[in-house]
């Protein structure tokens, strides 16, 4: 099946590419962990937590923030793949990917299912170091979370590989953080939930409702206590299609980004 | 465009299997017209070389036969199949030199070599075959180990030459693939793809050195976007260097 096995071989370039780059996976490690261990630590004598679903006792801040921590690894990792496409040096690589006797479309979604697939590793690393400072979750939690992190993934990556298409400088990926990566992980339920937010604005809170990436972590908070958010899933699907669609036609070959670089 | 050339230096578009013919091609650039009415055929076994100064509209002629985009203005078919209408089956035809390099730097030869064979649909054991037969005919296979890193730019060259022949495509396209090489690697890629040549692929070479250009080869002079000459080097520089009648030609104001 050439279909599959141009897949199995975009995903395992990926897989190559991770383990050359060690830089890269401490990198990714080092920001939720940050997160997690000092900043949380400051403010969990500020933030108290009243009792919300998955949950079913009280809760500390550390392990409130540890699902939203999931979302920022996919959050930055899909985005950094993806927009790394537009530098130059990966421009040459991705001529090489569009030219295979593929569907453009395939080829693109391989492209995501491979970066998701590298994303999800460093999921599991942090929750592996989570749970070393004793910030765990139900142990069937960690498999349960295995497709809501899968779909998450695949719907910032689709964001991020959307952005490349029709973003023309992504030179400064400074631009990008302050544009899509801040306001997409301030404004959602990762650090607080949506309660904590309506307290003090209504309308933050329902940007916040609103907001994608408000649902993928909310998908992955209840799966890792094995509860099954469907509105999450509907929320982060619906988005993981429009993101994908947008995407396809960035790429179409009749328009979009290749084609101004020329 | 081909209507200002001698009759005796015109030729009929080549659709025979293996071949590459352009059609009426043209591209704009929003207000910049990139490409204007472009037609010529490259036949198996010919070298043809693509020559035109920087700017003239090469790389675009590359990208638009390489489908990175399309337009609606004239045909291209590549082995007989047609770019929009069977894009799959024409690219699927056709080996591509970047002008870029598009190596994995951290990954071994074989590695690269690999991953491109897979995503031409051949599998694992079938493509070790055929990598070790392109590396060898490149004089590569006993670096197929080393990280592309640790190659000098004449030896990544052949890498990617290596690469680009390991689905036996019928086609050759080379988008300047000299850029920064020294002479001696220069010279080596250039004989090599002569004799690809001569084997029977049908190979469009773009360049602006006009050196790369023997008198047998097929040329075709691009200028602003515009096809000046068709024909055989030798005929086209007649009694002249190729350098000076691509000089002459590319002086004058299109």
């Amino acid at each position: 099946m050439t279909w599959l096995t141009a897949l199995l071989a975009i995903v395992a370039r990926e897989a190559l590419r991770f383990v050359h780059q060690r830089e890269r996976f401490l990198a990714a490690l080092v920001r939720p962990l940050v997160w997690l261990l000092v900043f949380a630590a400051g403010f969990r004598a500020a933030l108290g937590l009243s009792i919300i679903p998955p949950y079913q006792t009280y809760i500390t801040y550390e392990t409130y923030i540890v699902p939203g921590l999931c979302g920022m690894i996919l959050l930055f990792n899909g985005m950094q793949s993806s927009l790394s496409l537009v530098y130059d040096r990966e421009m040459g690589s991705m001529r090489l990917l569009l030219t295979a006797p593929l569907p453009r479309w395939w080829l693109l979604t391989a492209k995501l299912v491979a970066s998701t697939a590298i994303s999800i590793l460093q999921v599991y690393a942090f929750l592996a170091i989570a749970w070393a400072f004793d910030i765990d979750m139900p142990a069937w939690g960690y498999v349960a979370v295995l497709p809501a992190l899968a779909v998450s993934g695949m719907m910032l990556g689709a964001l991020g590989l959307a952005l490349s298409s029709f973003v023309k400088q992504l030179e400064n990926f400074a631009g990008v953080m302050n544009f899509v990566i801040f306001p997409m992980f301030f404004l959602s339920s990762a650090l607080y939930p949506l309660w904590k937010m309506a307290e003090s604005s209504d309308l933050l809170r329902d940007i916040c409702a609103v907001n994608p990436f408000t649902h993928a972590v909310e998908l992955i908070r209840f799966a890792l206590y094995l509860e099954f958010n469907a509105a999450a899933l509907g929320w982060t699907c619906l988005a993981t299609a429009v993101f994908m669609g947008l995407a396809l036609w960035g790429y179409d070959p009749a328009r979009g980004l290749v084609r101004r670089k020329g | 465009m081909t209507d200002g050339l001698p009759p005796e230096l015109r030729r009929e578009s080549d659709t025979a299997p293996g071949g590459l013919s352009v059609e009426d091609l043209s591209f704009s650039y929003g207000a910049r017209q990139a490409l204007d009415g472009v037609s010529f055929a490259c036949r198996p076994g010919r070298f043809t070389a693509l020559l035109g100064p920087n700017g003239a509209g090469k790389s675009t002629l590359f990208a638009l036969l390489t489908r990175l985009f399309t337009t609606p203005h004239g045909r291209i078919r590549i082995a007989g199949a047609d770019l929009a209408r069977s894009p799959r089956k024409a690219l699927a035809n056709m080996g591509i030199v970047f002008q870029q390099p598009t190596l994995d730097l951290d990954l071994t030869v074989r590695r690269n070599l690999s991953y491109f064979a897979a995503l031409h649909g051949i599998p694992g054991r079938a493509a070790a075959a055929r990598i070790d037969a392109s590396l060898e005919r490149l004089g590569m296979a006993e670096r197929a180990g080393e990280r592309v890193r640790d190659l000098n730019g004449g030896h990544r060259r052949r890498t990617e030459l290596a690469r680009a022949l390991v689905h036996s495509p019928s086609v050759l396209l080379c988008d300047e693939p000299t850029v920064g090489l020294d002479a001696a690697s220069r010279q080596a890629i250039v004989d090599h793809v002569h004799e690809l040549a001569a084997g029977g692929l049908t190979v469009l070479w773009a360049t602006h050195l006009t050196d790369e250009v023997r008198a047998e080869d097929d040329l075709l002079v691009l200028h602003r976007g515009r096809l000046l000459r068709d024909g055989t080097a030798a005929e086209i520089s007649a009694g002249s260097t190729v350098s000076e009648t691509f000089l002459d030609l590319t002086r004058a104001p299109a």
